[in-house]
């Protein structure tokens, strides 16, 4: 990207404005960030994000650094990963965390949450191949109990089935026995968690005004 | 007719002690003499009295009683007749209820009851409070909290001072202002009485409710400071000041004073292990010594009382017995409930009791400017909170949030403590019409209107695992995004906030290991505790709440690799071998399986006797299936049974590795036809646990009892099971298979 000064305006902010939704101000935060995580750097790596000193107490650490590096959040319908990211793909996977604006029609919020629910579903999914299997669900759980030490894997299998029992009953209704359950595609994830509201609840505040400076 | 009965007796009965009072001296010094004339006329004795009437000893408890017992069977009989609490709510009924009261003690020619201020504040106030405080919704409300401060504060002063300044015409300033004070509180009481019945999202009920609870502390500052300089005269800028630091020192010390008992509570409930019974009235008494020492000090009561509760819930609740817990909620909602019932009642016969200086403009000029200020307050904070919101307000809410602004008995009780006389009566006139007003108009059109403009009802929460893993997944994912973006937002300060909690808080105030126990796990721990009991007490006749359909274990379990191996010609002796090799196997997969039923409990410290029941009425019924299916052993002519007991066996057990050889068997195997194997086949692919259990008892008997039809299926099953052996292999397997 060569020399970008953060000064709002430039024809590249209008570019990455009009696809990410951004405001200039806001874009304009979010590089000085990026240019403080890369060190000055064009491109950001998976190291440093293992830097940022708040990230290391986080149990779903690396899932997170994750969902930077994968294609399926470019909104580019590529697949796989990277293994390192521009000042736009960085905001592209930012833009996902966005609230819906006031004015929005039903049917742009239903696109807003198919969106977010699939940035949720990326990041469960870690072998793209387009399903949660009990595996990969089991997981997830093991990441979110991981800090608690002690309980282990056991809970964590018991909680997973559970919940995945919970989907395919939800999705499926009836099944017969010796019909056997592939995974959650997306269309179940939907249906799972249709009365979640994630449109209301997965969204950060992006500020106007810098306030990097005060952070690690 | 009963309850005319009721009410005849229980105004009797208050006009009555009128009568009484009046007379009390006669018959107190005739009680005196008598004894004096018996000591003195011993040859001349009285009758002994064989039934005498004491009313007077037992007036006060007795009187109590039959108020509330009225209270409750008014209340009963509201939900009798379902057709008038649909159109009303409750609140109205009650309050036409206490007019009707008061108007026939009236009639009758005694005098009712008015609504005694410190037994409002004392007595009724705050089991609601508590119990609305106890189970806030601690989610919603900490999200919100910017924005109900807001309505909470700054709303209420900009009433208080509009209707106050507007008011400025008919009396003196300072009178208005106290007046506006009053009159401007939107009052919980009245809010959740109405908001109870609507069922709107969580939201909206979030914001109204939780602006009424923390508007006590600007009502109780302001109130207080109009009260003194009413009767000082005048006002200085330094006495305004003094206000500001009055409100800050009343809401936070009151909070203080709530979460100091409250950790207090949490902490006591550690040491209660051995003394369940007494646990519930440590939180109550806890949290009343809370409210009544804010109230000492003229802090914030309610405030106090919310903090308390909110303090001490997570702490108590992981430390107290599941009994304990039922009990609590189920005292706390009694509780409330006939608190709202009777302060409603009270209201109409106060109503009817109370001196009145009817002044038309007054009232009318009161009920309009309460209306503006209200909706003038809500668009403009609306404006303003919008800019600092994520989810934005839209013009429904803040229609409903204008809407619900109740005013109830809380503005009436401190009308009750003034002490001006004539000020007083026209005051509480006012302020009693504004109360019917809202409660009456504005509770009846809620409801048609949050129909009418389609706004977002209360969804129905199933308490689903996968929301709460998303939940705290969301968390945590925000909590990271936000680091990544470098500002400390709002996920960061509620991550350190549990972390510290974790840490160090949670290990002074649990007892034991649950102290350290992530909170999915105890989640997931809860869900687990509720399914079970359902099961226990739906037992075997009923069918369980179809949470999971006929959705199994072995629906999701992997399958691994399909090992068809075509089945080798080997001789009999190694066929045997062979499958006494796998029966044994299957005994060790049917235990390891059995660890992942959903219906086995986990270990959980308190509460065990759900599931020692549970695992007796499992062994109970197992072994009374083994009984059925050992006693045709004996006899060899029924090979059948325990082929189709075999084959039971098969199904459950269809996906294990271990069943491969006859996998090719199963799989070419149609749909069955005969009727008796439909029902195997039906109830034992659920899942290999409980309701195996269960439901193959019924079908044990219905083997055992009719053996003679499988005579013909013989020939059926034997085609099936290619590797089917002779009955005679089965009879230990049997009593191993249930063992």
């Amino acid at each position: 990207m060569g020399a970008l000064q953060s000064s709002p305006g430039q024809p590249e902010y209008i570019d990455l404005a009009e696809k990410t939704g951004f405001s200039f101000e806001q874009i304009g935060v979010l590089h000085k960030r990026f240019k403080q995580l890369s060190h000055n750097e064009t491109t950001l790596r998976r190291d440093h994000f293992n830097e940022i000193p708040d990230l290391a107490c986080n149990p779903i650490r690396a899932q997170i650094i994750e969902a930077f590096f994968d294609r399926r959040n470019y909104r580019q319908n590529g697949e796989g990963t990277v293994d390192e990211i521009g000042f736009e793909e960085f905001l592209v996977v930012m833009s996902h965390f966005r609230p819906p604006s006031l004015n929005m029609t039903d049917e742009q919020r239903e696109s807003v949450r198919k969106e977010k629910l699939r940035f949720l579903f990326n990041m469960h999914d870690t072998d793209n191949d387009g399903t949660i299997t009990l595996e990969e669900y089991r997981h997830v759980v093991e990441e979110l109990l991981s800090r608690s030490g002690a309980l282990g894997k056991e809970t964590a299998k018991s909680i997973a089935d559970a919940a995945m029992l919970e989907v395919a009953s939800i999705s499926m209704g009836h099944m017969e026995p010796d019909e056997f359950y592939e995974g959650i595609t997306f269309e179940h994830f939907l249906k799972l968690l249709a009365g979640f509201e994630i449109e209301s609840k997965m969204n950060i505040r992006f500020l106007n005004m810098d306030t990097t400076t005060l952070c690690k | 007719p009963w309850l005319l009965v009721l009410l005849i007796l229980l105004c009797w009965s208050v006009t009555d002690t009128k009568r009484v009072n009046e007379t009390w001296g006669n018959p107190a010094r005739a009680t005196q003499d008598d004894p004096h004339h018996q000591t003195n006329s011993t040859g001349h004795k009285k009758a002994f009295p064989v039934l005498s009437f004491h009313y007077e000893e037992v007036k006060k408890p007795l009187e109590i009683s039959l108020w509330i017992l009225l209270a409750l069977l008014m209340k009963l009989g509201f939900h009798i007749i379902p057709r008038v609490s649909n159109v009303v709510p409750e609140s109205c009924l009650l309050i036409f209820v206490g007019l009707l009261v008061g108007g026939i003690i009236k009639a009758i020619g005694g005098e009712a009851p008015g609504l005694d201020a410190k037994l409002f504040f004392y007595y009724l106030l705050p089991p609601i409070i508590l119990d609305a405080g106890y189970f806030l919704p601690i989610r919603p409300f900490t999200e919100n909290l910017g924005t109900i401060l807001v309505f909470a504060v700054v709303g209420t002063l900009w009433n208080a001072f509009f209707i106050g300044g507007m008011m400025y015409g008919v009396l003196d300033l300072l009178s208005c202002l106290l007046f506006g004070s009053i009159i401007s509180a939107v009052d919980p009481v009245a809010v959740l009485a109405v908001f109870e019945e609507i069922h709107i999202n969580e939201l909206l009920h979030i914001l109204v409710f939780g602006e009424s609870l923390l508007n006590d502390a600007v009502t109780v500052v302001l109130y207080h400071l109009f009260k003194e300089f009413a009767h000082a005269g005048t006002v200085t800028v330094a006495d305004a000041f003094l206000g500001v630091v009055c409100f800050f020192v009343v809401s936070l010390g009151g909070i203080m004073v709530g979460a100091i008992y409250g950790i207090l509570g949490a902490f006591t409930s550690r040491f209660t292990a051995h003394t369940r019974v007494i646990e519930p009235l440590f939180v109550f008494l806890y949290s009343y010594m809370a409210y009544l020492s804010a109230e000492v000090f003229h802090l914030s009561g309610i405030m106090s009382l919310i903090a308390c509760g909110v303090v001490m819930r997570p702490y108590v609740e992981a430390n107290i017995s599941h009994k304990s817990y039922t009990t609590i909620k189920y005292f706390l909602k009694m509780w409330s409930s006939v608190s709202e019932t009777l302060i409603f009642i009270f209201l109409g016969v106060s109503t009817v009791a109370g001196p009145h200086a009817w002044n038309w403009t007054f009232v009318i000029v009161t009920v309009i400017l309460c209306l503006v200020s209200r909706v003038l307050g809500v668009i403009g904070l609306t404006y303003i909170i919008n800019k600092f919101r994520i989810v934005k307000l839209t013009k429904k809410d803040q229609f409903i949030v204008a809407y619900g602004g109740l005013r109830g008995a809380i503005a009436f009780s401190l009308g009750f403590l003034l002490t001006d006389s004539d000020m007083k009566n026209l005051f509480l006139t006012a302020i009693i019409t504004v109360i019917f007003f809202t409660v009456f108009v504005q509770g009846m059109t809620i409801r048609p209107l949050v129909e009418l403009l389609a706004v977002k009802k209360k969804k129905e929460s199933k308490g689903s695992i996968n929301e709460e893993i998303h939940t705290q997944f969301l968390d945590h994912l925000l909590t990271g995004i936000e680091d990544i973006c470098g500002h400390y937002g709002h996920h960061h300060w509620k991550d350190k906030l549990n972390r510290f909690n974790k840490a160090y808080v949670k290990r002074w105030l649990i007892r034991g290991e649950r102290s350290t126990e992530p909170q999915l796990i105890s989640f997931y721990n809860k869900m687990e505790m509720k399914q079970a009991m359902m099961l226990v007490e739906s037992g075997s006749a009923a069918k369980l709440p179809t949470i999971v359909s006929s959705v199994s274990m072995q629906n999701i379990q992997t399958k691994g690799p399909a090992r068809r191996r075509a089945i080798p010609s080997i001789s009999k002796s190694r066929e045997e071998e062979i499958r006494k090799i796998l029966r044994a196997n299957l005994q060790k997969t049917r235990q390891r399986l059995r660890s992942y039923s959903r219906h086995d409990l986990l270990i959980d410290p308190f509460e065990d006797v759900s599931e020692v029941r549970f695992r007796k009425q499992r062994v109970e019924m197992e072994r009374r299936m083994s009984h059925y299916l050992t006693v045709p052993a004996k006899s060899q002519e029924t090979p059948p049974v325990r082929k189709v007991c075999f084959e039971s066996e098969h199904q459950i057990y269809t996906y294990d590795d271990s069943e491969s050889p006859r996998g090719s068997a199963q799989a070419s195997r149609p749909h069955p036809s005969s009727p008796d194997a439909v029902s195997l086949l039906d109830e034992s692919p659920q899942r290999p646990s409980q309701r195996g259990a269960l439901r193959t008892r019924g079908d044990a008997e219905v083997r055992a009892k009719a053996p003679d039809d499988k005579e013909e299926q013989d020939q059926l099953k034997l085609s099936r099971c290619l590797s089917d052996p002779g009955p005679k292999k089965d009879e230990e397997e049997d009593g191993s298979f249930l063992s």
